[in-house]
């Protein structure tokens, strides 16, 4: 089976520092992989890296394109790029206001996908807009009200509202739940593994966060440092750490 | 009974008439000659020059007259010529290396070659308005001293000897010509710096000034200002060698800035750099800060957000003509589209309405 | 004072303008961009609408430049001149006659032919420009036909106000290609930009020019449901009691009375030449200077 995403040593680097290196993985359709490390392992810079945001200075980013098979990402041109990233991929970042546009209202922010691929009925975008408001847990009736009148937990939900609205292949996620509070959290968390099995969606989680890989990643890969020292199923790795920085991570989770 | 209203050409023949009226003011006051304005407010036609990029002394004179004062408007007269001149070519460019420095001063050092010049400035003078002038404004005798015949080198290039300066990229191909090309982003230093000289003074001077404040804080240096006269030679192919075809008064501006955040670099400092048409020195220090503010990317500095570091915010807004022109269309009649935006309000305002009151029911 | 080349700009200028325009119709709807240069009227004031003039005037043409609609108005007056003075070509208000129309903000009633050429003044060619400031975004999103944007707006509209908002410079799809703002005319005129004429699209100060050729297609943005209506003011002409054109509203007394005119001058008078009246009106004569 034609890996989805096939990532072959890539590295980034930051004048003498290592932003992240050799760095390879497949990813399939339907597979969630986590990638968790502390601050500064390099984990932000190779998802960036992944999802076109920033030039690797060595490697390719694979993807399986529905017209094309496989192709190298990073040599790609800006439109085919950019195209991608209205269609087969959706970033969901860290903090809502980089995903959204705040002065258009949330029916807006979620029919704007559907009205780049051509969606021309006002009422269907808006019924389609309600139903996806819905099974992000927000009420219908904000759907006028512009995202600097939601709580961060809203906005990240309508953030991912109008990134799957399309129905995209592959997601990449930046810490989508940093700086939430915990039971906002572990609502987001179950939402996105009910959305993510519902849609078969492949993902890619960034997070320093254990207990969202726990949740959600069928794969981890351990970043310390810009490199990977340890990668392979969840349950595996986080069970039976076997690197020692792994080790420190689990042991260091506080237990409630 | 409504009569359509006519009349526009009577009325703008009318307007020209009283306009050339009010251009004379009061007959029994002399009237004034090109060659006075050319002579006695020469900052104003240095600044009528440079913004129109056009350097003829007499026709910016005649402009300024013409424009009843509003230089803007005569910046237009001569944008709106200088359209109709044929091109014979290009000039090679102009060497101010060999400058005959009326004015040369320097911030960075106390002194140097050629020495701390002061030139005809205003710089020391005190601001009080001085009404002798009202109705006496005779030189009086000036102290001379034979000029002095040794070059006038560069502050830069001592500072260059010691390899302090970043080196500024060289290129020989022509540069863009802005008034022949349409401006397209992003723009090369070149045509940035093309764009700046003909800019607007105040926009640039507010321009540069927010950078003083904090907006892309770079602390710039006056390395050098000098003044003074440069010749102009053109290549003749017939010949086969370069000849003079004229001299032009030029101020140039070299500013020192600190060099931040390279990757890979030892720090050194970074130039900023303005040339202006004439004695206009606010304009030349102006251009230089907003020239180095402009060059944060080619120099790896991070993008603050600063207007001033934004070139299509600068560029786009720096001509005059193009602003005044665009502000000022706004009092051209605009009531077609006024009516259409009166029936859109009238049928919504109707259609919310009539939602109320069936709300109401 | 030196002699003007025919139409003021000289010949090199004229090329390059006329090799910007064959672009533009090769490409309809498609801002190209182009050196403008200054003229002696100032930008924002139909610099560009009058340097696409120049280059496609010929001796043998006959020009007609309205503002509002009307011939008389001061800026149509003033650019009528400077072509009488720069290019001697013959002039007319009458729409039916004009091979060369320059226009600001409307299009005429009366249907255009094959041989006809209308040339629009144009404040701001980008559709996107309310959107995105950003120069170097659009064009990208031009590239790319990412119009998501555009729709978006619409979609605000319809739930801010109950319709679409927009009513004058209402953006259009060009040949299903490129989506681009047809100048300030009103809504209304909008159904009009599918013609026999050729059009062309003039903006100075921003430096671009497009075209559309004849017969080409052109789409207002709507929705299905929410289709786009070319509306007027829902009243007729008071001076010829046409019911079908674009009309001025004037405030004729101090209690507010209005009237409703004709925008376009020489429609109203070849109406009422024909003997229409209005409920204003009174029948054709020359009106008083």
């Amino acid at each position: 089976m034609t890996p989805l995403l096939q990532v072959e040593n890539i590295a980034k680097f930051y004048g003498a520092r290592i932003g992240c290196a050799d760095v390879s993985f497949d990813l399939y359709p339907g597979e969630v992989m986590g990638i968790v490390g502390e601050s500064g392992s390099g984990k932000s810079t190779l998802l960036n890296c992944l999802a076109g945001h920033l030039v690797p200075d060595r490697g390719a980013v694979r993807f399986d394109t529905r017209t094309g098979g496989l192709r190298n990402t990073v040599t790609m041109s800006e439109p085919e790029r950019r195209m991608l990233g209205r269609t087969d991929w959706a970033f969901v970042h860290q903090h809502a206001r980089d995903g959204l546009r705040m002065n258009v209202s949330a029916g807006g922010n979620v029919g704007e996908r559907l009205m780049a691929v051509n969606a021309r009925h006002y009422a269907e975008i808006r019924t389609q807009a309600i139903d996806w408001l819905g099974r992000v847990e927000i009420m219908a009736d904000r759907i006028d009200d512009r995202p600097t009148a939601f709580s961060g937990g809203m906005q990240q939900r309508l953030q991912i509202a109008r990134n799957l609205v399309t129905g995209p292949r592959l997601v990449f996620m930046d810490e989508p739940t940093g700086g939430l509070d915990v039971s906002v959290q572990a609502r987001l968390l179950d939402l996105l593994r009910g959305l993510v099995r519902e849609m078969r969606l492949s993902a890619i989680i960034v997070t320093h966060d254990l207990a969202v890989v726990r949740l959600l990643a069928d794969r981890l890969m351990v970043m310390k440092d810009g490199h990977v020292v340890e990668t392979g199923l969840t349950d595996q790795v986080l069970d039976d750490p076997q690197h020692a920085y792994t080790q420190l991570l689990v042991s260091s989770v506080l237990q409630v | 009974m409504y009569v359509a209203v006519k009349g526009g050409e009577r009325a703008i023949d009318n307007a020209h008439a009283w306009l050339a009226e009010e251009r004379r003011g009061d007959p029994s006051v002399a009237e004034l000659s090109v060659a006075q304005i050319r002579e006695q407010l020469s900052l104003a036609v240095n600044r009528v020059m440079a913004e129109g990029s056009l350097y003829d002394p007499n026709l910016a004179a005649l402009a300024i007259k013409q424009s009843r004062g509003d230089l803007i408007e005569a910046i237009f007269l001569i944008r709106a010529y200088r359209t109709t001149l044929p091109r014979f070519g290009g000039s090679n460019p102009v060497d101010t290396e060999t400058m005959a420095c009326d004015r040369r001063v320097s911030a960075t050092f106390k002194d140097a070659p050629g020495g701390q010049v002061l030139g005809p400035t205003f710089d020391y003078t005190h601001r009080l308005l001085d009404f002798k002038l009202a109705a006496d404004g005779e030189a009086g005798e000036v102290q001379t001293a034979p000029p002095h015949d040794a070059r006038t080198p560069h502050i830069m290039s001592y500072l260059d000897r010691e390899g302090l300066i970043q080196p500024e990229a060289s290129d020989d191909a022509p540069p863009p010509d802005l008034t022949r090309s349409p401006l397209e982003l992003p723009a090369a230093r070149a045509l940035r710096l093309q764009a700046l000289t003909r800019a607007d003074e105040g926009f640039i001077l507010g321009m540069a000034y927010s950078t003083q404040r904090g907006y892309a804080r770079n602390h710039a240096f006056v390395a050098e200002l000098r003044i003074g006269a440069v010749a102009v030679e053109v290549d003749i192919p017939e010949l086969g060698f370069a000849i003079e075809i004229g001299e032009i008064t030029v101020t140039e501006c070299e500013t020192v800035n600190q060099f931040q955040g390279s990757k890979t670099q030892p720090p050194q400092f970074t130039r900023g750099y303005g040339l202006v048409f004439g004695m206009t020195e606010r304009k030349a220090i102006s251009m230089a800060l907003v020239d180095r503010a402009l060059r944060w990317k080619e120099l790896g500095e991070d993008n603050l957000g600063a207007p001033a570091q934004d070139e299509e915010f600068v560029l786009y807004h720096s001509d005059n003509i193009q602003a005044t022109g665009f502000l000022e269309h706004i009092k051209l009649p605009h009531y077609v589209d006024f009516q259409s935006e009166l029936e859109l309000i009238r049928k919504l305002r109707r259609d919310a309405q009539a939602n109320m009151q069936e709300a109401a029911e | 004072m030196t002699d003007y080349n025919f139409a003021y700009l000289d010949e090199q200028t004229k090329r390059m303008i006329r090799r910007t325009i064959l672009k533009g119709l090769a490409i309809p709807g498609y801002q190209v961009p182009f050196a403008s240069r200054e003229m002696p009227m100032p930008y924002g004031w139909g610099t560009g609408g009058v340097q696409v003039s120049a280059a496609v005037l010929t001796p043998d043409d006959t020009l007609k430049v309205i503002d509002q609609g009307a011939d008389d108005t001061t800026n149509a007056v003033s650019i009528r001149r400077f072509f009488q003075k720069t290019a001697g070509v013959a002039v007319t208000e009458a729409t039916a006659q004009a091979s060369v129309i320059q226009t600001r903000h409307r299009i005429p009633e009366q249907d255009l032919r094959e041989d006809q050429i209308i040339v629009y003044q144009v404040p701001i060619p980008e559709p996107l420009r309310f959107l995105e400031p950003s120069e170097v975004e659009t064009r990208k999103m031009h590239s790319l036909e990412e119009y998501g944007l555009m729709h978006v707006k619409l979609y605000e509209d319809i739930s801010q106000h109950g319709d679409i908002a927009t009513a004058y410079a209402y953006p259009v799809k060009v040949e299903g290609r490129y989506v681009m703002d047809p100048s300030p005319i009103p809504k209304f005129d909008n159904p009009k930009l599918e013609m026999a004429g050729i059009q062309l699209f003039g903006a100075g100060r921003e430096q671009r020019i497009y075209a559309i050729p004849p017969y080409t297609q052109v789409v207002s943005l709507d929705f299905d449901d929410y289709p786009f209506q070319p509306t007027k003011a829902d009243h007729a002409c008071g001076l010829c009691g046409a019911h079908d054109s674009y009309l001025d509203e004037l405030i004729v007394d101090d209690e507010g009375g209005r009237v409703f005119m004709c925008s376009d001058t020489d429609y109203c008078a070849t109406r009422r030449r024909a003997g229409h009246v209005g409920t204003h009106g009174t029948p054709f004569e020359e009106d008083a200077a």
